[in-house]
């Protein structure tokens, strides 16, 4: 890249260095011919600017300013309350159990639709996408039609004492659901474009399907499976929608973050609705930190697996 | 490692990719796998490897047969066509990557790994670059790596796609002189497809000539060039004209005129005559010769090109005649080819 921007450079110093012989030099600001102009440059970022901080930035404020609204104390008051810690907790819980295993079901189906050839390929990738078109609230129903007490699963689960609905397991599945795609999505694009070229090169050399993954395909992955986890983690955390129609809503055992915040708000109590709120945007703000990092210190060796 | 191929066929979601070929491969030679693409070259490569599995017929590596046996277990060394080298590892880890994922006793300690590495790295001459990564080479470096990573295993086979499709003539040239030496001192059985016959013609001990999933010839590169045995190699390797023509009693005839050659081992009937522009003989008069008129004439490097049309249904062939003749548009030329070879064409329509 750096060799073929110089190259390039020289040859323009070369070109305008032939001209200026010919033509009276103008001050070296001669107009770039495939940029706009200087106000449509501004125009163009000022709206998409004003637009962002309009739809984005202003209740992002919001949420900060209405939970410090009475002072930090206050703040720290609402959320000493055993209900809000059990709501993380389970957020949490929730969370560490469902990313995991869509992380490992992610990269499996990845690497299905990926490196082979099978019937039902295009049924499956679109089944990927099924989470992302469906509406969540849909998707916490079809858990209630399956689990509920009117269905066959339900009550015969039951029997043996496992509950779904109104507890973790249905959480954690309403949760699944939801961001099963992050992971998967990111990688499909990353591993088709790689091809499967390496990975015979090191099944030729006598690695063994394992070995040939942990060292060859998994390394190659690495920042987009990293990027997938991220994205599918603060959504994990930040469903509401699929688990409000899951979680029977019970305080102290399955209020999840956003569930216990629309329990606060709805009582009037502003301050910690808000106070609990500034804790998921705060770990929303966290994310996009951590994908700077990333982007930033590594930006090359992503950019490398993605290339060669 | 004497590799021998026994009526293999392999299919594609029932499409056929070879058509029970058969080849023996000796121990120490060098050969190249030879066609335009989608001639089966590339596949059959793959069979040996292990990297497909034959749909029929089986591979010897030796006394063995090799088809039963996983990619894994062939130990075969596999330059593939864009090198496929390991992106996120150094040159010395990608070349040791062969040694450090056997398992057991097998596994040589890592000190040792890393110092056969370098050793290879020698070989290649790419020494000093062991700490690079892929993407800070050149794509000929590239080439001189994957070689050196397929030979860490010491491989009873090299099979090599393609080895510089992707590079420049001039590294091309290089190259293809380098891989013979290293051939020359480490004396693997090499295995390499191509569809450059130059590169096929200079390289290999014997060339294997494909089409359309078959084996069309084997043999030296004086045997492809001086005695093609079918219509294909003899329009595939170097240039040739062609001509249709009628057997009767061993006589040649062009539409209602003799040629002037005799052929003994062809039926009676419609065939069709080949010869290089270069092999003929220029004639005064014509009684019993190919004649015709000029249609275009080049000049390319020391000679020059001339196409003639021949006949009343203007056959075009082309010729190559000193540059001293003058070969004005329209002129009538006679000639007669000197060496040449008539084949029947097809009875029915199933070859």
């Amino acid at each position: 890249m750096v060799l073929e921007a110089t190259h390039h450079m020289s040859v323009a110093d070369d070109l305008s260095a032939g001209r200026a012989e010919k033509i009276k030099p103008r001050d070296g600001k001669r107009p770039n011919p495939v940029s706009e102009s200087f106000g449509a440059k501004v125009a163009l970022t000022g709206l998409a600017l004003a637009f962002l901080a309009l739809v984005l930035l202003l209740p992002l404020l919001a949420v900060f300013v209405e939970a410090f609204r009475k002072g930090p104390a206050e703040f720290f008051l609402s959320l000493n309350d055993p209900d809000t810690f059990s709501a993380i907790r389970l957020t949490l819980t929730v969370a560490a159990i469902a990313v995991p295993l869509n992380l490992v079901f992610g990269v499996v189906a990845a690497w299905a639709i990926a490196k082979f050839e099978f019937k039902g390929k295009a049924f499956l990738t679109t089944l990927i996408d099924l989470p992302f078109s469906v509406s969540p609230v849909i998707s916490g129903l079809v858990y209630v039609l399956l689990f509920g007490a009117g269905s066959a699963l339900g009550p015969w689960l039951k029997s043996y004492g496992i509950e779904i609905l109104f507890a973790l397991p249905g959480i954690v599945l309403a949760t699944m659901f939801v961001t099963f795609p992050f992971v998967a999505r990111e990688l499909i694009p990353l591993m088709q474009e790689q091809g499967t070229s390496e990975e015979e090169a090191a099944l030729s050399l006598g690695a063994s399907g394992w070995q040939t993954f942990w060292y060859v395909t998994l390394p190659n992955i690495k920042w987009g499976l990293l990027y997938g986890v991220l994205l599918c983690n603060a959504r994990a955390m930040g469903e509401f929608g699929a688990v409000s129609v899951v979680s029977g809503h019970i305080r102290g055992l399955t209020n999840t973050m956003p569930l216990h915040v629309e329990i606060l708000y709805n009582e009037y109590n502003f301050v910690a609705a808000f106070a609990v709120a500034t804790l998921l945007a705060g770990l929303a703000l966290v994310t996009l930190v951590l994908k700077s990092i990333l982007e930033y210190r590594y930006g090359d060796e992503i950019a490398a697996s993605a290339k060669h | 490692m004497d590799v021998s191929i026994r009526n293999v066929r392999k299919e594609f979601d029932r499409f056929p990719a070879l058509h029970n070929v058969s080849l023996d491969i000796h121990s120490g030679e060098l050969i190249a796998l030879l066609g335009p693409s989608g001639s089966g070259k590339t596949t059959l490569l793959r069979l040996i490897a292990g990297l497909e599995t034959p749909t029929d017929g089986s591979i010897y590596f030796g006394p063995e047969d090799a088809s039963l046996k996983s990619v894994q277990e062939r130990n075969v060394g596999f330059v593939f066509q864009h090198y496929a080298l390991f992106r996120h590892m150094t040159v010395a880890e990608n070349i040791g990557f062969g040694l450090k994922v056997r398992k057991g006793n097998d596994r040589p300690p890592n000190e040792q790994i890393r110092k056969r590495a370098l050793e290879l790295l020698d070989l290649v001459q790419l020494s000093g670059l062991e700490n690079r990564y892929p993407n800070q080479l050149s794509g000929g470096q590239r080439q001189r790596v994957a070689l050196a990573r397929a030979m860490a295993i010491e491989p009873r086979v090299l099979l090599l796609d393609e080895p510089f499709g992707a590079l420049d003539a001039q590294v091309r040239r290089e190259l293809r002189r380098w891989l013979r030496e290293i051939h020359d001192t480490t004396g693997h059985t090499t295995v390499f497809v191509t569809h450059d016959q130059e590169e096929a013609l200079e390289l290999a001990d014997r060339v294997v000539v494909m089409s359309q999933g078959r084996i069309e010839q084997v043999g030296t590169a004086d045997d492809a060039y001086d005695r093609p045995n079918s219509p294909f190699v003899y329009g595939f390797i170097g240039d040739s004209s062609t001509l249709p023509v009628r057997v009767e009693n061993g006589e040649i005839w062009l539409a209602d005129r003799t040629v002037g050659l005799q052929v003994n081992d062809v039926p009676d009937g419609n065939a069709s005559l080949y010869f290089r522009p270069h092999d003929i003989t220029l004639l005064d008069g014509c009684g019993g010769c190919i004649a015709g008129t000029v249609a275009t004439s080049r000049r390319v490097a020391g000679t020059r090109r001339v196409e003639l049309e021949v006949g009343g249904s203007q056959h075009r062939v082309e010729i190559e005649l000193p540059i001293e003749h003058v070969a004005a548009e329209r002129s009538r030329i006679a000639f007669r080819p000197t060496r040449w070879k008539v084949f029947p064409d097809a009875q029915d329509s199933t070859a």
